[in-house]
């Protein structure tokens, strides 16, 4: 017909071209996602620093090859220069408030793909189950998960999502949430969580985990060389949200070490006790780690290079978190207004996609320290049947 | 009454081994199935049962239950679905046939179970249950008829050794009872299929109960709308509200006019053929549900006008047409030449009494720009009152459609716009905002009203939104008995904006479920503990 442009030559390669070789490694924090795209006569050209950023590009390429009315596949001329504003941009899953079989985690990792996300932030364990199969304690999963044989991750498992996420550029960074959070690894590990009390007596319930045990940090430190070494990334999520302290003044014994120590009423500073012995432990081991914000909030001592992930809306406003975070050195992580369990009617994408993570009252040395965010999805009301509708 | 098993067991002994559990007791003689008084509860004692409840998955909640705590057991290679002696159905009743096959096969999977096990029959000590036999009561079964919303869903449930029997007046109470006896069948931890000795007596309380689709806000593929046509007979909802065409899409092919949908479908791969439509209709048959297909004019319409030229209202600035339509052209004869033939297609593809003519959200903003509208407003003598032109065109359009012997439900707007309607319209209250005042209003006016306002399931919002569409009491609205009996039920609506094949099921279900039970149970069961066990159970057996 007229006034068609007339067809180029046709393409018949894309060269993808990588700078420095890393085919074989793990991507990180510092992985570089930059590439350049050049497409013209003749010519495809996909141009990355690294392996990671041929991944980008070669998702980018495929979004813009087109078919016509008629059914030719083209592409138009295209210069494209691009790179990441941040380079943490993650995606959570909640694998214990519901099972998520591993069909379901390897699509999101797939749709994760197409859409430029990073991370993989699996909230592996919670309250409700434990479906991680542990080499070093093994009851966990088999008093903890829904169903031992069936609601599972074994070893082979995890290992499938990590070399899948690697293959398209994501990182797994698990969480083994504590001290809260915790109660189904209470029956796998006997004397792992507080007896909480009634009276003088124990009520039956549990709460968190009980701080005031040798035998608490042995197991942790176990756990956690085990973990660290199933997981290859740098960093792992230690949680440290949401913690109750009413079980822990209900315990006499826990009372007692209260008053040894001379915290008075505060159980922020037992919080606290925890969580530094823990963060040491995990230091020792050569990882990183991540923390939900109260870890932060609750004045707990941090090492430099801990991400402090803010997740509330409110008490403070999410904005100011970001900017309390920053101003005291910490790199942040924002989640708060992604919260994308928390469904409404309508077009609710563009309430997240109008946030600005840097909007927050600050110099930029603060700005440089928000490395990204997380959209999380919750698991209470979720399972494979509406993941991912739900989700996308 | 019920028949006599041959066992020396009986009724006495039935009675012996009876545990009561807290549900209500109503008169025990088969109901047909239009709303019911309240019941009375009986003085008779009883005992909650240990352990397990068989009825912890029941759902919606028979009006009527009894159980035991005797387990009997059901071997998949040897338990049948029959017709029982002295029924009016037989192997000739194709719908019948169907479902024995249909609910043999959602009670013990398509597994290798179905051949006989290695062990010997009679090895084992445990009681069997060989046989549920259907017997349907009245001459005239319904086998080859669609059901219409006087039709009969109640039903007898008797398990008890070695048959139990399923009584109904008709076959749409027999699909009723069969899905009931499908929930009672549960494994036990070794995998045998068990269940426990029960008498259940059933009925629905409200005798419309509704979902809404739309096809036209986003095209759903038959898959998906038969796939929901399963959901419901779980839920024993009874109509499919199939709001086909809007202003975004028309995807009926219209044999009449295939314009229509030549040019308003989203493309020719978004169509229902008059295939699809007949497809729609007997799968729903099947399942004892009717379909009401909503053809909403004169507004919601955009679509109608691709494909049919002349239609629809050209809207004016100032002198000049905008190149924009409003509303269907109320003052052309051809419009309602075009209806006239329209709607004698459909009432011949659509069987059921009933058509929904729509007639929500009328703008009157392009009718009023239109000089030549304005013009008709004049010679009317309809002054300013743009809804007397509306009720003109309703008018018309009622009067159409009753020629073809149809009966017919409208939205609310029609009644508010007092438009002038037959004795049996029904009006669909939609409207949040008073819907109570608004039943008051329609049924003390004397017309039948069905309630969606409250059902409006797109409305999507976080966590356990299925707690508030069961706490709706459909009756707590201010009127006399006469007025109440006039509400006969309601529907659960999804509108289409924001739902697709993608997406519809896990959004409509369970939070229809609720509604389900709403409309079909007592009035009186309204415990969200019991009712979040059950539908736990319920939402777990549909998957």
């Amino acid at each position: 017909a007229e006034n068609e442009p007339p067809w180029g030559m046709p393409c018949t390669q894309l060269l993808v071209s990588v700078a420095t070789p890393g085919c074989d490694e793990f991507p990180s924090l510092d992985s570089k996602e930059s590439y350049k795209l050049s497409i013209s006569e003749g010519s495809a050209l996909l141009l990355a620093d690294a392996v990671w950023g041929a991944l980008r590009g070669l998702e980018t390429f495929s979004q813009l090859v087109g078919r016509d009315e008629n059914g030719a596949y083209y592409i138009n001329k295209t210069e494209i220069v691009d790179f990441p504003r941040f380079p943490h941009r993650g995606l959570l899953l909640d694998t214990s408030r519901h099972y998520l079989p591993l069909r379901a985690i390897l699509e999101t990792l797939d749709i994760m793909a197409y859409n430029k996300f990073n991370v993989f932030h699996w909230h592996i364990v919670d309250d409700p189950s434990f479906p991680y199969e542990s080499v070093t304690f093994p009851e966990l999963s088999k008093q903890g998960a829904f169903n031992a044989m069936t609601h599972v991750y074994t070893a082979s498992d995890v290992q499938t999502v990590i070399e899948y996420a690697r293959l398209r550029g994501i990182r797994v960074i698990a969480e083994f949430d504590t001290p809260g959070h915790t109660l189904s690894w209470g029956p796998g590990a006997p004397g792992l969580l507080t007896p909480c009390y009634l009276g003088k007596d124990p009520s039956g319930t549990y709460g968190p985990i009980n701080p005031i045990l040798n035998s608490t940090y042995q197991f942790v430190s176990s756990l956690f060389k085990e973990v660290g070494t199933v997981f290859p990334d740098f960093f792992l999520h230690l949680g440290g949200d949401e913690v109750d302290f009413t079980c822990w003044k209900s315990n006499p014994k826990i009372r007692a070490f209260m008053k040894e120590m001379g915290f008075g009423e505060d159980y922020k500073k037992l919080e606290s006790l925890y969580i530094q012995r823990l963060l040491d432990i995990v230091a020792s081991l050569g990882k990183g780690y991540i923390v939900w914000q109260e870890v932060f909030d609750h004045a707990v001592k941090l090492r430099p290079d801990t991400v402090v992930h803010v997740w509330k809306e409110s008490s403070p406003p999410y904005a100011e978190e970001m900017a309390n975070v920053t101003k005291a050195g910490y790199p942040a992580l924002l989640s708060a207004p992604w919260y994308l369990n928390r469904i409404s009617y309508g077009q609710d994408w563009m309430a997240a996609y109008q946030v600005e993570p840097l909007k927050f009252e600050g110099v930029t040395e603060q700005k440089d320290l928000v490395i990204g965010g997380e959209a999380c999805m919750w698991g209470e009301y979720v399972d494979v049947t509406n993941l991912t509708p739900r989700l996308w | 009454g019920f028949r006599a098993m041959g066992r020396a067991m009986g009724l006495a002994g039935l009675l012996l081994g009876l545990f009561l559990v807290p549900a209500v007791l109503v008169s025990t003689s088969l109901r047909r199935g239009a709303p019911l008084a309240e019941p009375q509860l009986d003085a008779v004692e009883w005992e909650p049962a240990s352990g397990a409840v068989p009825e912890d998955s029941l759902w919606p909640l028979p009006q009527w239950v009894r159980t035991s705590q005797r387990q009997l057991q059901l071997s998949p290679g040897r338990f049948q679905l029959v017709h029982g002696t002295g029924s009016s159905a037989g192997p000739a009743c194709g719908l019948l046939q169907d479902a024995f096959r249909r609910y043999y096969e959602y009670m013990f999977g398509q597994s290798r179970r179905r051949q006989r096990g290695r062990r010997q029959f009679g090895a084992r000590a445990e009681p069997q249950l060989s046989q549920l036999q259907v017997v349907i009561e009245s001459p005239d079964p319904g086998c080859h008829s669609y059901p219409h919303l006087g039709s009969s869903e109640a039903y007898h449930l008797t398990v008890t050794e070695p048959v139990a029997v399923l009584k109904a007046d008709e076959v749409w109470g027999a699909l009723r009872g069969l899905e009931t006896f499908s929930q009672l069948v549960h494994e036990d931890d070794y995998g045998s299929f068990l269940v426990n000795e029960s008498e259940i007596d059933d009925f629905p309380r409200f005798a419309h109960r509704g979902i809404l689709l739309d096809t036209s806000r986003h095209y759903l593929p038959l898959k998906s709308i038969l796939t929901n046509l399963d959901a419901m007979a779980f839920n024993k909802f009874n109509v499919l509200h199939w709001h086909i065409v809007d202003d975004q899409s028309f995807p009926y092919q219209s044999i009449y006019f295939p314009e229509l949908s030549d040019k308003g479908a989203y493309s020719y791969n978004h169509i229902y053929t008059p295939t699809d439509v007949h497809l729609v209709i007997e799968y729903a048959r099947l399942r004892g549900i009717r379909v009401i297909p909503e053809f909403d004019t004169p507004g919601h319409t955009q679509s109608w006008g691709k494909g049919q030229k002349d239609l629809l209202t050209p809207c004016y600035s100032g002198q000049q047409p905008t190149g924009f339509f409003g509303p269907v052209n109320p003052i052309l004869n051809t419009t309602y030449d075009f209806m006239t033939k329209f709607f004698k297609e459909i009432s011949s593809v659509f069987p059921d009494a009933y058509i929904h003519l729509g007639g929500d959200e009328v703008s009157f903003d392009c009718w009023k720009s239109n000089p030549e509208v304005k013009e008709f407003m004049k010679k009317q003598g309809f002054g300013i009152d743009y809804a007397k032109l509306e009720s003109y065109y309703v008018q018309k359009i009622l009067d159409i459609v009753s020629s073809y012997n149809k009966g017919y439900v409208v939205w609310q707007e029609v009644f508010d716009n007092k438009a002038q309607l037959k004795p049996d319209t029904v009006v669909e209250v939609w409207m949040a905002n008073n819907y109570a005042d608004e039943l008051s209003r329609v049924t003390g006016a004397g017309y039948t009203a069905i309630l969606a306002a409250p059902w409006y399931l797109d409305y999507i919002s976080y966590g356990q939104d299925w707690k508030k569409y069961y706490d709706v009491e459909p009756l707590h609205f201010l009127g006399s008995e006469k007025q109440k009996k006039l509400l006969i039920g309601g529907e659960a609506c999804l509108w289409g904006e924001f739902v697709d094949a993608t997406n519809l099921t896990p959004r409509l279900w369970p939070r229809a479920s609720a509604v389900g039970e709403r409309l079909w149970s007592s009035s009186n069961v309204t415990n969200l503990q019991d009712a979040y066990q059950r539908l736990t159970n319920h939402r777990c057996r549909m998957l």
